[in-house]
């Protein structure tokens, strides 16, 4: 009996859980370079109660047997990198990534975080820097002086400096790739750090062979489609409902036996 | 007397293990292609003295439901799913090769081709392995091909082709990691007729509207024969007061 209870809350459990992915690609909506999580489900194991092929007499075996599943757990909450929408901005420091490949950032620790948010900003040393205040990998400061800032869609980043007709470029943007994107772990102020399973980063030229392009002047939205986050909402109520509903009645069943024996 | 309540017994405790096996498939309501498991009852006359008056209840999975589930758009490459009769071939943790639908695949760090559950997925010749790509494309006959890294899409190559099969559904059976097998290790020979669908992914085929139905009878049901044990306790009373009487 109890088993029954407990199987019934593996499934709540893992419902609560994808309601709990399906709120925060929600809540993200509008944040820049966002990308959309998605719970994946696995049956746990099946324990056998009788063995099909089983010998019933020397000559006879079970044509069938009891295999009892045992539930239901989340197995991954991987992020799906399809490309978000184009917001234009007409910001100077504004780049959006159109295909492939993630920013570098430099975190506070030293150590490399990526991201596809492209919202730019600069410090008091000029350094191009995240809205978190994370420095560009590639160390892009931009003087004091300049009057306009140029990036094209290779990261070449030129400045206009007062007194000079032709441009001059101060640094160049790279772009990282991974084998297997859906293995990096986010942690939060839209990046994402490598890990086993998401293979180590290849740096390259933006707009070369399996990089995306930089377009200045424009961000890229969330990629969560919010109507289909909202049907996956109403399914995972119902489906909650529906295994809390195994529980009452595997409860009303035992109250049965205790009122009645 | 007693005979009576240990039937009614074996009865009630069956009737538990089948809800057990309601409960799970309502648990994986969600679980991507997710095959419903079957429970029956059928019955165990015990032979021996007396009258053949005891007939036990024994539950059987009698196998599982292999209809189709629904159909989910995701717009996700490695997202894959089966159109019409057919199975992927994956290899279980132990090495031999099972059958699911289940059809949301990844590329692991070493580029090997795995499901959502970890399961390698087998092609012509083993695992599938995917070199590193900046686009990748299964075929509507399980074909993989990809655009290596680094390279224009006049390099686009085809590196493997999933094993779609197509076994005799009657022959298939749930193992205990939730995957399909042959029986006696058996493997399936790859059918070109089976059809994917890549940006799709198969739900659970579980009948949610049945299954409910299910659980309530299998609730009246355990009440019957929790009856039938209160009924065999009253006997019980009636005759040690009739006793006491005399």
């Amino acid at each position: 009996m109890t088993q029954a209870l407990w199987i019934a809350k593996t499934g709540l459990d893992a419902q609560q859980t994808r309601m709990a992915v399906v709120s925060n690609n929600l809540a993200n909506v509008n944040t820049t370079g966002f990308k959309q999580g998605r719970a994946m489900f696995e049956d746990l194991l099946y324990q056998n109660v009788r063995q099909p092929g089983g010998s019933t007499t020397q000559d006879a075996t079970l044509p069938s047997g009891v295999t009892l599943g045992t539930g239901v757990r989340v197995v991954s909450t991987e992020k799906m990198f399809t490309q978000g929408s184009v917001v234009n901005t007409d910001r100077d420091l504004d780049v959006m990534i159109n295909g492939r490949g993630f920013f570098e950032i430099t975190r506070p620790d030293g150590t490399s975080g990526f991201t596809r948010d492209g919202s730019f900003q600069l410090d008091a040393q000029g350094q191009m820097v995240t809205s978190s205040g994370y420095a560009l990998a590639d160390g892009i400061t931009i003087p004091a002086d300049a009057q306009s800032v140029t990036i094209g869609v290779d990261g070449t980043v030129t400045v206009r400096l007062p007194g000079q007709a032709t441009p001059s470029q101060v640094g160049t943007i790279q772009l990282s790739t991974f084998p297997n994107p859906g293995g990096l772990q986010p942690i939060g102020e839209n990046l994402f750090v490598e890990t086993a399973s998401s293979g180590s980063a290849s740096a390259g030229t933006a707009g070369e062979s399996g990089f995306g392009s930089l377009q200045q002047g424009s961000l890229e939205g969330s990629n969560v489609n919010v109507v289909s986050e909202l049907v996956s909402m109403i399914e995972t109520q119902r489906a909650y409902e529906m295994n809390s509903k195994a529980i009452s009645t595997t409860d009303q069943m035992m109250q049965y036996v205790n009122n009645n024996l | 007397m007693d005979e009576m309540l240990y039937i009614a017994m074996t009865g009630a405790k069956q009737t538990e293990i089948a809800q057990s096996i309601n409960s799970n498939n309502l648990a994986n309501l969600s679980t991507t292609g997710f095959r419903a498991d079957l429970h029956a009852f059928s019955s165990l006359p015990i032979e021996g003295p007396g009258v053949d008056t005891r007939v036990n209840a024994v539950t059987e999975s009698y196998g599982t439901d292999l209809s189709a589930g629904a159909m989910q758009s995701t717009g996700r490459a490695e997202d894959v799913a089966i159109q019409g009769e057919g199975y992927f071939a994956v290899q279980a943790a132990d090495g031999t090769e099972a059958y699911t639908r289940r059809g949301d695949f990844r590329i692991e760090p070493g580029g090997l081709l795995v499901n959502g559950a970890g399961q390698l997925v087998i092609g012509d010749g083993g695992p599938v392995a995917v070199p590193p790509n900046s686009s990748l494309l299964i075929g509507n006959d399980g074909t993989v091909s990809v655009q290596p890294l680094g390279q224009g899409p006049e390099t686009v190559s085809i590196v493997d082709r999933i094993k779609l099969v197509k076994p005799d559904e009657a022959q298939l059976a749930k193992g205990p990691d939730g995957l399909l097998r042959l029986p006696d290790g058996e493997e399936a020979v790859a059918d070109a007729t089976v059809r994917v669908q890549s940006g799709m992914l198969e739900s659970s085929n579980v009948n949610v509207a049945k299954t409910l139905v299910n659980m309530i009878e299998l609730a009246r049901q355990y009440e019957m024969q929790v009856n039938v044990i209160k009924s065999a306790e009253e006997n019980a009373d009636s005759a040690a007061q009739m006793m006491r009487l005399g």
